[in-house]
């Protein structure tokens, strides 16, 4: 895994709890034990639930973290710079109902399209909002959260559900056992993982969340970058609210209440730092896959709904406390 | 009470610092310690207050061993620090800042008037009634601030005082203020520790004096046996003359001139010229806006009114990075806060400022980056060996400030403009900047010197700007002048 996921050997100066595991002049101890939770948690599904390893369920998983997955990454661009956007699970709802509703007088393509530009617009503005003026990330996403909530209503009251079979496709259709909209998502983790490591934007981005003063101080556009930051999140949360409308085949100005949490969920198992600077697109990922393999188990055992949000809450605080406690404080 | 440190050694990461220091302090005494900068007074400071655990030797307090863990413990004790940097909370009124909690309580619910009346009898009580306690903190002058700071060191009567260069922002009556209190403590038997660069003063104030050189205490004297110059002698050693290179000034073409520049509130009318293979020195005690001017040429904070050019033509800087494309360049005092990311790596670091400009498509050159920083690295000797891709906090103050200057040198500047780039940097590191320095001016680098550090601006220079409250005071040529010239002239004193 990466150096954000394990921290350079130092002179601990509190005692350790868990014995180190090093690779290649690297622990990796905490990746180890993600990895581990991850296995644990499939040969668990595996041996308890029958219905895990049927062909359904796992296509089914795999589309499932989808939405997850995309505003995930989006998230922790955000997170990365030190903010927040809380705005992303309205943003899914309005990028879907405008798709839907689009798709009537527009080539599909096209709708969709509009719905991820629309995506790109909200986080311009929360970017531009929090850049520009100096505000709280966590006020203005949560203002967008609320106004956006409110213009996807605006837009349609009712449920859209578009009757041209074209539009299910990106959302239902699989190359092989492997849903598209997963390799969709999955390339937007590749490439973004690339972006992050190794473009200039990417380094910037890092760097603000560290020491923003310092990234001014060498020349670099600070405001521009945060710009950047929400506008990926929201190009994301764009793109999430279009797949799952076409594989729900109906689009909702409802849906998506509380998917920023999870999103921020996943970044936090993940190893994610809200201060900014610290988080990485694979730990990320790994944090989508407990989540969403939470969150399908507790679905497979009949779990209540209310009981799966208390197991969730407290499964993400074990884990959290599991890697501060083997973090090696310098 | 008496408070005694017997073979106090300090190592941060492996780098002793402190080398063996004893120490006896008398109740009713006030002890002066001088030292350059590096000489280890701040780590002494802090290892007396609690903030840092000494590496080995031991503390006694009235002939008995204590063990401080933290400042907590030294409070309990008795003992209280005031340092340079300000602690005071400036949302608060003064009395809250002073009270800190303790107030006084009718009916549960704080007594605010009965609070404001103990701040005034306790500012009063120590010679500071000049300030209103219900006053807004934040609103006082750095000067007022800095006062009280030191009252709320007092409300708990500590027996042991110690003050971390305590008039470097007074002046004045305030600065008289700060005299009769100390020598009223010493009345009631409180032992003052007096840490100052001000060398007067401490003649002054001073029953004894102590001159610490290199992390060890080189001389106990009292005022009466000796005078300014012997200190200055004692602090500056021999060793002056190989800490700092020979300079012999070329001065080229002009590189960098400011007309007229002025920032409200920060410093008024600056105007100098910094010509190609020459080393400025800028020297200013705390609060002269030093830092502030060289922030405001390069661009990082807006000029209210004035001009700059660089070689001879007009530059309007809105941003850093308009300053970095005309080919200044900043090494900040505060490397922490401003000069590096200390979770990214040091080639991170390093790569920073030219990443933009070493691009392959959209990607950083990455072979091209880690050839160009690994050059760096050797160059400037940043240790530990293979250090690229470590988390650059893990590296020594020193290295981290290699780091920085690596940083910036990358970027080819035309003018380096560096704050205070030796604060807080071991003496092996020190002469390797001023090598480093000194080698870039021969090659017809610009380079300002912005120091609080009389040696050093004195050393290091061919030419010193003095600044005192916002204005440049006097300049005047380093082989030529004097500490004491220099000092005259940054507190407005000069003939």
């Amino acid at each position: 895994m990466t150096g954000q996921l394990t921290e350079p050997a130092l002179t601990p100066t509190e005692p350790r709890r868990l014995p180190r595991l090093v690779l290649a002049g690297r622990d990796i101890t905490v990746a180890t034990a993600f990895v581990a939770l991850i296995a644990l948690l499939v040969v668990v599904a595996a041996l308890t639930a029958e219905t895990f390893l049927t062909p359904t369920n796992l296509t089914n998983l795999l589309k499932q973290m989808v939405t997850t997955g995309l505003l995930s990454f989006g998230m922790l661009v955000v997170i990365l710079t030190g903010g927040i956007d809380l705005s992303v699970g309205s943003i899914v709802a309005f990028s879907g109902i405008l798709t839907a509703g689009l798709v009537s007088g527009l080539p599909i393509p096209v709708a969709m399209a509009v719905g991820v530009v629309s995506g790109i617009g909200f986080g311009l503005i929360n970017g531009a909002l929090i850049a520009r003026f100096e505000l709280a990330p966590f006020v203005v996403t949560l203002a967008a959260l609320t106004t956006i909530r409110g213009l996807a209503f605006v837009y349609s009251e009712v449920p859209i559900a578009p009757e041209d079979p074209g539009f299910f496709t990106l959302g239902s259709a699989t190359l092989g056992p492997v849903p598209v909209s997963t390799l969709v998502m999955l390339a937007v983790f590749a490439v973004g993982g690339v972006f992050l490591t190794r473009t200039p934007p990417g380094r910037s981005i890092v760097a603000i969340g560290g020491n923003a003063e310092t990234v001014r101080l060498a020349g670099i556009n600070v405001r521009r970058h945060v710009v950047l930051a929400y506008t990926i999140s929201g190009a994301c949360a764009g793109l999430a609210g279009v797949v799952l409308a076409s594989r729900v085949g109906i689009a909702q100005p409802s849906v998506g209440v509380a998917f920023e949490l999870d999103a921020i969920a996943a970044c936090v198992i993940g190893g994610a730092s809200l201060a900014g600077g610290r988080g990485s697109v694979r730990a990320t990922f790994g944090g989508v896959l407990v989540l969403v393999l939470i969150n399908n188990l507790l679905n497979l055992y009949g779990v209540q709904s209310f009981w799966q949000q208390v197991l969730k809450g407290l499964i993400i605080i074990a884990v959290i406390l599991v890697q501060r406690t083997n973090r090696v404080r310098s | 009470m008496t408070l005694e440190l017997r073979g106090v050694r300090k190592d941060y990461g492996g780098v002793e610092v402190l080398h063996g220091v004893d120490l006896v302090g008398h109740p009713g005494e006030v002890l002066a310690v001088v030292g350059a900068n590096g000489a280890g007074k701040s780590t002494l400071i802090k290892i007396l207050s609690g903030a840092q655990p000494m590496s080995a030797g031991e503390m006694l307090m009235d002939g008995a061993t204590v063990d401080l863990r933290s400042p907590h413990d030294a409070h309990a004790r008795g003992i209280r620090t005031v340092y340079q940097e300000l602690s005071i909370v400036p949302g608060l009124s003064v009395t809250e800042n002073l009270l800190m909690g303790n107030f006084p309580r009718r009916r549960g619910l704080i007594d605010w008037a009965a609070a404001h009346a103990r701040a005034q009898e306790l500012l009063d009580g120590i010679g500071f009634g000049a300030i209103d306690p219900r006053t807004l903190a934040g609103r006082l002058s750095v000067a007022r601030q800095q006062m009280v700071e030191i009252a709320k060191a007092l409300v708990a009567e500590p027996r042991v005082l110690v003050l971390d260069e305590p008039s470097a922002v007074l002046a004045g009556s305030d600065l008289e203020a700060l005299f009769a209190l100390v020598r009223r403590l010493r009345e009631r038997g409180v032992l003052v520790v007096y840490v100052s660069h001000r060398l007067a003063e401490v003649m002054e104030l001073a029953t004894s004096i102590v001159v610490m050189k290199d992390g060890r205490v080189i001389e106990r004297t009292e005022p009466a046996r000796t005078s300014e110059t012997e200190l200055i002698g004692l602090m500056a050693g021999r060793r002056l003359e190989q800490v700092y290179p020979e300079r012999r000034a070329r001065p080229g073409d002009v590189r960098l001139s400011v007309h007229g520049l002025s920032r409200r509130g920060e410093f008024e009318d600056v105007s100098f010229e910094l010509r190609a293979g020459e080393i400025v020195g800028l020297f200013g005690l705390v609060g002269s806006g030093r830092s502030e001017l060289a922030r405001c040429v390069f661009g990082a904070e807006p000029a209210t009114s004035g001009r700059v050019q660089v070689s001879g033509g007009e530059v309007r800087f809105r941003a850093p990075s308009d300053a970095i494309a005309a080919g200044l360049a900043l090494v900040t005092e505060d490397r922490k806060r401003t000069g590096l990311v200390g979770g990214m790596s040091v080639l991170d670091n390093i790569g920073l400022t030219t990443m933009y400009g070493m691009r392959r498509g959209p990607l950083i050159d990455a072979a091209r980056r880690r050839e160009r920083v690994g050059e760096m690295i050797d160059r400037l000797s940043i240790q530990p060996e293979g250090c690229a891709s470590m988390r650059v906090a893990n590296l020594s103050g020193g290295n981290q400030q290699k780091a920085v200057l690596a940083k910036w040198l990358l970027a080819e500047p035309r003018v380096l403009i560096l704050d205070e780039p030796t604060r807080g940097v071991d003496m092996s590191t020190r002469i390797a900047i001023y090598r480093m320095i000194d080698d870039l001016a021969r090659g017809g680098l610009a380079v300002l010197l912005v120091s609080s550090d009389l040696t050093e601006v004195l050393g290091a220079t061919d030419r010193i700007l003095v600044m005192n409250q916002g204005r440049v005071t006097g300049e005047l040529r380093s082989d030529r002048t004097t500490e004491d010239e220099i000092l005259a002239h940054a507190i407005g004193r000069a003939a």
